[in-house]
């Protein structure tokens, strides 16, 4: 249910002019709901940014969800999938 | 892996028949200037609130659309995470919070330059609201006035 809230709430943030970008931990859920902008992550329940007490692991899924807030040629909703090669 | 099958059967079959809120149509709030000037916020589902702070009614029917404000120089070890839900692992999240709520993170973000600042405060929901009315009407609404009055720019939101 995490995935709706945060969805819900990302809504009227960027009705209020705030840009969002959510992580996203169900890809169905994301493309059912249609959040702003999305970034899918393969990690399990519990683990959004995947690694704890790992500032470099979570510091590379905090970048690509960043990058999403950053690209002029997004339209929406954006869902992008946390890339595998991600360095 | 994120996907329904983490789940247990009840779960699974619940989450497959809800009527998820399809967002429409979506709104859309375009940057106005470059990260590197933008004041950032955090929102975070997994219900973490601070010492002293009212924690959150696990009797409401449908899930506590509340939300705590966590002050930006907050202290990530004193955050206590109380999220009702039995169906995931809350280890990592217990091991460090930044996992849910990357205030750290956020941080070092602003000191280096890749964003212009971090907000004077961030937003903690319980994330598992299963009928999201008031959440719509009421609280997000009112997340969305504070954030507005506070400037802020852009926001990550992050689920568990």
């Amino acid at each position: 249910m995490c995935n709706q809230t945060v969805s819900l709430v990302a809504a009227e943030l960027e009705r209020h002019g705030i840009s969002t970008v959510v992580i996203q931990l169900l890809r169905e859920v994301a493309e059912r709901m249609r959040p702003p902008r999305a970034l899918f992550v393969p990690f399990k329940h519990g683990y959004p940014l995947d690694m704890p007490n790992d500032a470099r692991r979570q510091h590379t899924v905090i970048e690509a969800a960043l990058k999403l807030l950053e690209d002029p040629a997004l339209t929406p909703p954006v869902l992008a999938n946390f890339p595998a090669s991600f360095p | 892996m994120g996907d329904l099958n983490e789940f247990s059967l009840p779960v699974k079959l619940f989450l497959k028949a809800y009527s998820w809120r399809k967002i429409d149509p979506v709104t859309w709030a375009p940057r106005k200037k470059p990260l590197s000037e933008c004041r950032l916020a955090l929102v975070s589902t997994a219900a973490f609130v601070l010492p002293g702070q009212k924690p959150f009614d696990e009797s409401i029917r449908g899930g506590d659309f509340s939300f705590r404000e966590i002050p930006g120089d907050a202290n990530v070890l004193q955050l206590v995470e109380s999220h009702r839900s039995e169906s995931f692992d809350h280890t990592g999240i217990h091991q460090d919070p930044n996992l849910a709520f990357p205030i750290d993170r956020a941080r070092e973000l602003a000191e280096r330059g890749r964003i212009g600042s971090l907000n004077r405060r961030h937003l903690s929901f319980m994330g598992s609201i299963t009928a999201p009315g008031r959440l719509i009407q009421q609280t997000a609404p009112e997340a969305a006035r504070l954030f507005v009055e506070d400037m802020v720019d852009v926001a990550l939101l992050v689920p568990v």
